[in-house]
C-alpha cells in the first residue's frame, strides 16, 4: 500500500482510516484488506467496522483497549507486507461477482424515458449501456442492504430528482450521477428509476442476508417482464413492507 | 405467561443492548438511548443489564399482567400505578396475574425503561431484539414495529420469593432541562472548521429543535459552515455530530444511518446521549470539547458504578 493513509479520531471508541480523496477499486481493495486484517488484529475488542468509498471506520470496545492501540493495530494493518499478500489471487479470495436480473421499462422503471432523454440516447441505448458496465461495490449503507454500485458510464449518469419521491418500491434498480443502485426495501428516495430487480438485495431470514458485500464485482442482465414476474417480481408500486410514508 | 399491551401510550420500543457487527451490511445498532437508565431498570429486576426491556418515550403505556413477577420502572419522571395505586420509579415492585400497570406522562425527562424479571423471551434478529422501525428489524414479532395495543410479550413467572430493591437518590439521575453540558470529543473533519468556528461550536448557547427522534436529534443555534459543504459518505459512529448546508448541528444516535456524507466536527460522550435523550424540545445545552484519553478514563470511572450494579441497592422487601 502506498502509505497515503491517515487515522483520525472520530468518537470516544471510534478511529477512522482515510485512504485517498477519490474512490478507485484500488483503494477499495485497499479497505477490504485492511479491514479484514483490523478484524483479525483485534479480534474480541472490535465492536463494528463501516468500509466505505475511501475510508473505514473502525469502532472498538473501550473497556477493553484504547486508542493508542488500536491505531498501532491499524497502522501494522496498513503496512505493506509480502508479495504474495497483495496478488491477485488473495485480492479476488473474497469478492464475488454477482449477476442480478433487471426488467428494464417505463413500467417499471419511471425515469427510463427522462435518462434516456438527458442522455440524448434511446430507451434501448441506456439499457445497453447500464448493462455494460462490470460494477464494484464500494459501500452498504443508508439503509440494510443498500449498495453503491459504481461506475456508471459517464453517458448515463444522471443527477437526482430534483423532488426525491415519497416511496421508491423495493428492487427499483436506480442511477444518480455514477452511481447505481437497486433499493432493498420500499423507502424514499432521489435517485433515478429505470428498472426493478426481482432479487431481493436484503432478506433478514435467510442466510447470507444480502446476495452481495463490499467489494463484490456486480453486472445487470436484462430479462423481460414474464421471467421478471417468474423470478418472484412484483410489480405494483405498492410492493411495501409497512413502514411509514 | 406474558405481559400484554392495553396501550402502547406515545411511542414505546422492545430494546436491549443493541444489534453490533453489521455495519458492513448498513445496519444500525438500535438500542436504548439513556443507557444507564435502562440498565438500573434491569438490574432492579436482578436481570443481567442488557436483558430486554421497554423503552417509553414520553410515556402512556397501560399492560395487564397475566403471571407473578416483578417489574421496575426507570429514567424520566412518568407517573406510574399499579391497580391505580401510585408506585415509586428506580425501585422494583411484585406484580401478581391481573395486575394493571398505567404510566402517566413525563414530568421531567423523555424516556422511560420498563424492566421486568427474566426479561421478556423474544427471538433476535441478528443477534438482537432492539428495534430499529426504520430498517424493519427487531421487535416483537422482528420487523421492526413499536408496540402496539394487543400485543402478548412472553416472559416466565417468578417461582421463589423475589426481593425488591431500590436504587439509592443519589446515584438517581435528575435530568436537568436546562444548562447542560455535553461532552465532545473533536475529531472527523474538525480541520474543516476554523478555530474560530471550533471556539463558536463551544461556547455557543444551543436549544433542542422540535426535530429530534432516535436516529438524531437536531439542535438550533448560531449558523456553523465549515469550509465544506460535502465529502464521501463514510461511516458514522455513535454520538457524531454533522453539519448539514444550514449550519445547524445534528448529533447521530442509536438508529442513525451508519454512513453519511455532512461534516463532522467530532462525537458526543456515549455517557452524554442519555442525558441528550432526556432533554426536551427548547431545552438549552453546551458543548465541552475534551481529548480522547480524558473520555476513555471518564467512560471508565462511568462504568465502575455499574461492575458491581445489584451491590449500590437498598433492598426494601423480601
Amino acid at each position: 500500500m502506498s502509505g497515503q493513509q491517515t487515522i483520525s479520531i472520530a468518537g470516544e471508541n471510534a478511529l477512522i482510516v482515510y485512504f485517498s480523496d477519490t474512490p478507485s477499486e484500488k483503494t477499495s481493495r485497499e479497505i477490504a484488506q485492511t479491514a479484514k486484517k483490523v478484524s483479525t488484529y483485534l479480534g474480541a475488542n472490535l465492536i463494528d467496522l463501516v468500509p466505505s468509498y475511501a475510508s473505514l471506520l473502525v469502532i472498538f470496545d473501550p473497556f477493553k483497549t484504547d486508542h493508542h492501540s488500536v491505531r498501532r493495530a491499524i497502522r501494522t494493518a496498513l503496512k505493506p507486507t509480502t508479495k504474495s499478500t497483495t496478488s491477485a489471487s488473495q485480492q479476488t479470495n473474497s469478492a464475488s461477482r454477482v449477476t442480478l436480473p433487471v426488467y428494464y421499462s417505463s413500467e417499471s422503471g419511471p425515469d427510463l424515458q427522462l435518462v434516456a432523454d438527458s442522455a440524448g440516447l434511446s430507451q434501448q441505448e441506456v439499457i445497453a449501456i447500464h448493462q455494460q458496465t462490470e460494477y464494484l461495490v464500494y459501500a452498504i449503507g443508508f439503509a440494510p442492504g443498500f449498495a453503491y454500485l459504481g461506475e456508471v458510464d459517464p453517458r448515463i449518469a444522471t443527477t437526482r430528482l430534483a423532488t426525491p419521491r415519497q416511496q421508491v418500491p423495493r428492487g427499483a434498480v436506480a442511477i444518480a450521477d455514477r452511481q447505481t443502485a437497486v433499493y432493498p426495501a420500499q423507502s424514499p428516495g432521489g435517485w433515478n428509476l429505470i428498472g426493478l430487480c426481482p432479487t431481493l438485495m436484503f432478506d433478514p431470514k435467510s442466510t447470507p442476508s444480502m446476495p452481495i458485500k463490499v467489494g463484490d464485482q456486480v453486472r445487470f442482465e436484462a430479462v423481460d417482464r414474464a421471467t421478471f414476474i417468474a423470478l418472484g417480481g412484483e410489480l405494483s408500486l405498492g410492493n411495501k413492507l409497512g413502514d411509514k410514508p | 405467561m406474558s405481559l400484554n399491551i392495553i396501550k402502547p401510550g406515545i411511542y414505546s420500543l422492545l430494546q436491549d443492548g443493541g444489534r453490533y457487527g453489521y455495519h458492513s451490511m448498513g445496519i444500525t445498532s438500535g438500542g436504548p438511548l439513556d443507557r444507564d437508565a435502562f440498565r438500573w431498570a434491569n438490574i432492579l429486576c436482578e436481570n443481567p443489564q442488557e436483558s430486554a426491556a421497554i423503552e417509553i418515550t414520553v410515556g402512556g403505556l397501560i399492560i395487564e399482567s397475566t403471571i407473578k413477577t416483578t417489574l421496575a420502572l426507570t429514567g424520566a419522571d412518568i407517573p406510574i400505578s399499579i391497580n391505580k395505586q401510585p408506585v415509586e420509579l428506580w425501585q422494583s415492585h411484585a406484580i401478581n396475574p391481573g395486575d394493571r400497570i398505567e404510566l402517566g406522562f413525563a414530568r421531567r425527562g423523555s424516556r422511560g425503561y420498563l424492566a421486568v424479571k427474566g426479561g421478556f423471551k423474544i427471538e433476535p434478529i441478528f443477534k438482537s431484539i432492539a428495534t430499529v422501525p426504520r430498517e424493519g428489524l427487531g421487535g416483537l414479532n422482528a420487523d421492526g414495529s413499536p408496540l402496539k395495543a394487543g400485543d402478548i410479550l412472553p416472559c416466565e413467572p417468578t417461582t421463589e420469593q423475589t426481593s425488591q430493591w431500590q436504587l439509592p437518590e443519589h446515584l438517581r439521575p435528575d435530568y436537568p432541562q436546562n444548562s447542560v453540558r455535553l461532552r465532545v470529543v473533536l475529531g472527523y473533519q474538525q480541520d474543516a472548521f476554523s478555530d474560530a468556528q471550533k471556539q463558536q461550536f463551544v461556547n455557543a448557547q444551543y436549544r433542542v429543535s422540535k426535530n429530534c427522534d432516535r436516529m438524531g436529534y437536531r439542535l438550533e443555534g448560531p449558523e456553523i459552515s465549515p469550509a465544506i459543504d460535502g465529502i464521501l459518505s463514510e461511516g458514522i459512529c455513535l454520538g457524531a455530530i454533522q453539519f448539514p448546508a444550514d449550519g445547524q448541528p445534528i448529533i447521530l444516535l442509536n438508529d442513525r444511518q451508519t454512513m453519511g456524507g455532512y461534516p463532522k466536527i467530532g462525537s458526543l460522550l456515549s455517557v452524554d446521549i442519555g442525558k441528550l435523550a432526556q432533554l426536551s424540545a427548547g431545552s438549552q445545552l453546551r458543548f465541552e470539547a475534551i481529548s480522547i484519553d480524558q473520555a476513555q478514563s471518564l467512560l471508565i470511572n462511568h462504568e465502575k458504578q455499574f461492575l458491581n450494579g445489584p451491590g449500590k441497592l437498598i433492598k426494601t422487601s423480601n
